[in-house]
């Protein structure tokens, strides 16, 4: 099957659920969730079979045309568009569980009437997230980009009778606006000093140029600049703290991890051609990154420490690991016989990222729908409460604080790694200071159900059935992974 | 075989957290171990000891586990001993079994994985699976002021991990493999390289096994974690600090060791001299065995101190193994016999203890034995350590050309003798002796079964005081 049927496929389906929810019964929404899983799901499986042209058969027209100038079908690819579609189809699971929350603040307090849209809405996301890992060329990936990024503005803002909620749209909307003005920009800079805006292209033009062009430099800074709105870094991190904490908790998952990895690969993408052998610019743009990665370190784990509230805390873990993983990107290799390249490095960290913090939202959503509260102090005592809540978000916690034999040790010590081999000192410092950092915030969780008693009317705390589901596989993958990571290796080929 | 002394107290924690019963699991996988434990003491250059395969082949990460040298004998069978004396001399809490002994298992289990593996990405893992257990239970079943003190060892030891995962990553980099017999093979490092890691590894090791200054929260964490994550951590886990000094930074970093002699000097003393001092003026018994405990660590780093000075020291090798031996054994012994006296007397301030030796003869001679051990009385291990460590330091000493930094420091750390020696029979004093209070009158004597985790201990410290060449024939 051709890859880009994989897109075309996403987009009827979430033409389809729009249908449904427009001509289906209007007290209940349960069913368009469920189907919406269900159909990513099977695009997860078609993606595993998909083709590039390199592979089709020589007699079919397909592999000859023009779109695959733009859009390209490779390893990354492949990985990304699975991670897109898993992301995605476990969001939406776990707006099912959210639905009391959504029907509460949308149009007919208490009736699913106004809900539908929240499933339909992140698989038109998702099929801009597979666009970005294809992007070969920044036009059709600005394109992409927007797709994303205008759904996400409806689904921050989708509980329109809470003025949390209203209040994180406006501020992602303005700082998206911004972003997208810098992508723009950055980009024309870019064409009017090579000529081109296919990143191939790019390429073949650096491999041959003898200097920098600051007329590119300016171009690529300010694309990078835009990107570090998509993936939460400095100096475009402003936005994560207030939009997390209040958007609907599945749009803040999404954001934070589906969002976060189509910016990564788009980056990815992006800085092939730049940081290539031989390019004059490769030196200027790993500078530029490093300063990049050490800023968002710093900001994310310093500015965690003192935070009270468990949302805002994941927020500002979200700009923490865009630090570690800029970090990777910063202290670029390609794969060597010997060593994992940062390609590699970002993807596989990408990938614990995505089950520890789905984990964890899995279980925040369910604490904020059952105590009300979302602070660190409605954790407390947990331990006894619910004992199985809290084991599970006992290793997710330790996973993210990088303890050994979780899977998020893997990822950490990659980029330690990493920026060891490139002898990037001051970073390798900082990322030290941000993990010891990280072990005090990610702790105070583990201090809160464990060490400390719960309030007398706080109350047990149940996981719903796919949620209970979620939260197990997800931890246990979590640690398998931390003593056998091989199995994420293999996805990423 | 090597996993199945890691497999099982983690299936036997697992069995336990899933509803078997909690000590008798504890008791079976402690002694199974134990008697695995000596098997491999017996035979350790068998093959089927070893085993590794490959977890990742870029980098290439094996789940190797081997007895490397008789230091790792050592340490397993340090390991094995004290994890079936916690187990024994533990009492539970009641309602929170389950917790108790799964958490015992697992800092056991990551401490036996951290002494056998051969591959450096397990050797720093498995120890960091054994810390947290040892928070949470001082965070939730510990005394006093558990939770701000579980606080600041988490963070404390945390943060050390991380300096030492720095520098454990710089050195396989520079090394090119992570597998530590090959990095052994291929001799020492880059040179150049070889002052940054020494320090990354000095700093990271020495908060984990306090070396002064980072000793603040060894003696506080004794002090409130329950008995058997004291005798663990302070006993075993500890240790995992100096082995990794003495396995990596002295052979493959000898000019980097070299380079920090001085300071490294210093802060020993710091350990001997200073510590040694708080520990006169502490007024609860679990406040000098915590403080004793750290202020031992110091011999230790002489030893280490004398091999950076000179790797081809003979002595100092085998001194600092026996030493870390025979105080991880009698440390175990005073935590354990501590908790006893707690739990028949309901205190630890001296200001309640008294004249428990009438009551408590048979407590009062078990811990009046590990009181000599840790003061260093020949015919008991820690004698033979440590004057194999007070020897090595002189050897190869030539007279004529004056003493160097670790012969001052040895000159000096001796003197530290004389301080444990005033508060050990202090304490004694203190507890033992005297006019018995409200609290002592009333003590019982051990029982048989209480008294079979001391006498473990007490026989492993007189058999290797007396017989030094049972340990110090594996490491030959």
């Amino acid at each position: 099957m051709p890859a880009y049927y994989l897109e075309a496929l996403t987009v009827t389906l979430g033409i389809v659920l729009l249908m449904l929810e427009a001509f289906g019964p209007a007290h209940s929404k349960r069913h368009i969730g469920l189907i919406a899983a269900c159909g990513l799901g099977l695009i997860f499986i078609f993606n595993l079979f998909a083709i590039g042209p390199d592979q089709a058969r020589p007699d079919s027209a397909w592999a000859g045309w023009p779109l695959w100038n733009l859009y390209g079908y490779d390893g990354i690819a492949r990985f990304y568009k699975g991670f897109a579609l898993a992301c995605t189809a476990l969001v939406i699971l776990m707006a099912l569980d959210y639905r009391p929350i959504l029907a509460r603040f949308t149009d007919h307090p208490g009736s699913e009437a106004a809900t539908g849209e929240y499933y339909a809405l992140p698989v038109f996301a998702c099929a801009g997230m597979m666009w970005m890992a294809s992007a070969k060329d920044l036009a059709s990936a600005f394109v992409a980009l927007e797709l994303v990024t205008i759904t996400f503005y409806i689904l921050v803002a989708f509980l329109r009778r809470n003025l949390g909620s209203l209040e994180a749209g406006v501020k992602y909307l303005i700082l998206g606006a911004l972003s997208t003005g810098f992508l723009v920009y950055g980009i024309a800079w870019i064409y009017g000093s090579t000529g081109t805006m296919n990143l191939q292209a790019l390429g073949l033009k650096l491999a041959t140029a003898t200097e920098a062009s600051p007329a590119l430099l300016l171009g690529v800074g300010l694309v990078l600049v835009s990107l570090a709105f998509k993936i939460g870094a400095v100096p475009m991190h402003v936005w994560i703290p207030d939009v997390y904490q209040g958007a609907p908790t599945p749009t803040t998952a999404f954001l934070s991890v589906g969002s976060k990895a189509a910016g990564f690969v788009l980056l990815l993408r992006f800085l092939d051609p730049l940081l290539q052998v031989g390019s004059p610019v490769a030196k200027h743009v790993m500078v530029m990154l490093a300063i990049l990665a050490g800023a968002t370190l710093l900001v994310g784990n310093l500015a965690a420490i003192a935070q009270t509230n468990f949302k805002r805390l994941l927020a500002y873990s979200s700009i923490s690991h865009a630090g570690f993983l800029t970090l990777a990107l910063a202290s670029w290799q390609t794969s060597s016989a010997t060593a994992m390249g940062s390609v590699t490095t970002v993807s596989f960290y990408l990938a614990t990222y995505l089950l520890m913090t789905l984990a964890a939202f899995f279980i925040l959503a369910q604490v904020r729908l059952q105590s009300g509260s979302e602070e660190i102090d409605a954790f407390n005592g947990l331990g006894k409460r619910s004992p199985m809540l809290a084991h599970a978000l006992t290793v997710i916690m330790a996973a993210m604080a990088g303890v050994p034999l979780t899977a998020g040790f893997w990822g950490k010590w990659f980029v330690f790694s990493l920026a060891v081999n490139q002898g990037l000192w001051w970073c390798v410092a900082l990322a030290t200071i941000g993990a010891a950092a990280g072990f005090y915030y990610y702790f105070k969780l583990i201090r809160a159900m464990w060490w400390v008693e719960a309030s007398a009317d706080a109350p047990v705390v149940q996981l719903p059935g796919i949620s209970r589901v979620v939260v197990i596989t997800l931890t246990l993958a979590i640690l398998i992974l931390g003593v056998f990571p091989a199995p994420i290796l293999w996805l990423i080929g | 075989m090597l996993l199945a002394l890691v497999l099982i107290p983690i299936l036997a924690a697992l069995a336990i957290l899933g509803g078997a019963q909690a000590r008798m699991a504890a008791l079976v996988a402690a002694g199974l171990n134990l008697a695995l434990g000596i098997a491999a003491a017996l035979q350790p250059a068998a093959p089927f000891w070893s085993i590794s395969c490959s977890v990742l082949s870029r980098p290439d990460i094996h789940l190797a586990l081997g007895l490397y040298d008789g230091m790792s004998v050592v340490m397993l069978l340090l390991a094995v001993i004290v994890t079936l004396a916690a187990v024994l001399s533990g009492k539970a809490p009641e309602g929170r079994e389950k917790l108790y002994y799964a958490s015992s298992l697992l800092i056991s289990a990551g401490a036996i994985g951290a002494f056998v593996a051969t591959d450096l990405f397990f050797f720093y893992a498995f120890h960091e699976l054994a810390l947290i257990p040892t928070f949470l239970m001082i965070g939730i079943l510990g005394r006093g002021d558990r939770r701000a003190i579980a606080w600041k060892i988490t963070l404390y030891l945390g943060f050390g991990s991380l300096i030492l995962l720095a520098g454990l990553l710089w050195l396989a980099h520079v090394a090119g493999t992570f597998s530590i017999p090959e990095m052994l093979a291929r001799g020492p490092v880059d040179a150049a390289s070889q002052k940054g890691i020494a320090a990354l590894l000095i700093v990271g090791f020495g908060i984990l096994v306090s070396l002064f200054p980072f000793h603040s929260w060894a003696a506080p964490a004794y002090a409130s974690a329950p008995a058997p994550t004291a005798m663990l951590h302070a006993g075993v886990l500890k240790k995992f600090g100096l082995y990794g000094l003495l396995r990596l930074a002295i052979p493959l970093l000898p000019s980097g060791m070299h380079a920090w002699l001085t300071p490294l000097c210093v802060l020993l003393l710091g350990n001997i001299l200073w510590v040694g001092f708080v520990t006169l003026n502490q007024r609860r018994l679990d406040g000098v065995l915590g403080h004793s405990s750290v202020m031992h660590m110091g011999y230790i780093f002489l030893a280490i101190a004398a091999l950076a000075a000179s790797p081809m020291n003979d002595l100092a090798l085998p001194a600092a193994v026996l030493l870390m031996f025979a105080h991880g054994i009698s440390i175990a012994l005073g935590f354990g016999l501590a908790d006893r006296i707690e739990r028949k007397t309901g205190s630890l301030d001296f200001a309640d203890l008294g004249g428990l030796a009438k009551p408590a003869p048979g407590l009062a001679f078990l811990f009046g034995l590990a009181t000599m051990a840790s003061i260093g009385l020949p015919g008991l291990a820690n004698f033979a350590g440590e004057v194999m460590v007070f020897v090595s330091s002189f050897r190869n000493y030539l007279p004529a050309e004056g003493m160097g930094p670790v012969q001052i420091t040895c000159v000096l750390a001796i003197w530290g003798v004389v301080i444990s020696a005033v508060y050990g029979l202090r304490a004694f004093r203190r507890t033992f002796h005297g006019p018995t209070r409200p609290s002592t009158e009333t003590a019982t004597d051990l029982s048989l079964c209480e008294r079979a985790p001391s006498l473990l201990l007490a026989g492993v410290l007189l058999a290797v005081g007396i017989f030094p060449n049972l340990l110090l024939s594996l490491l030959q």
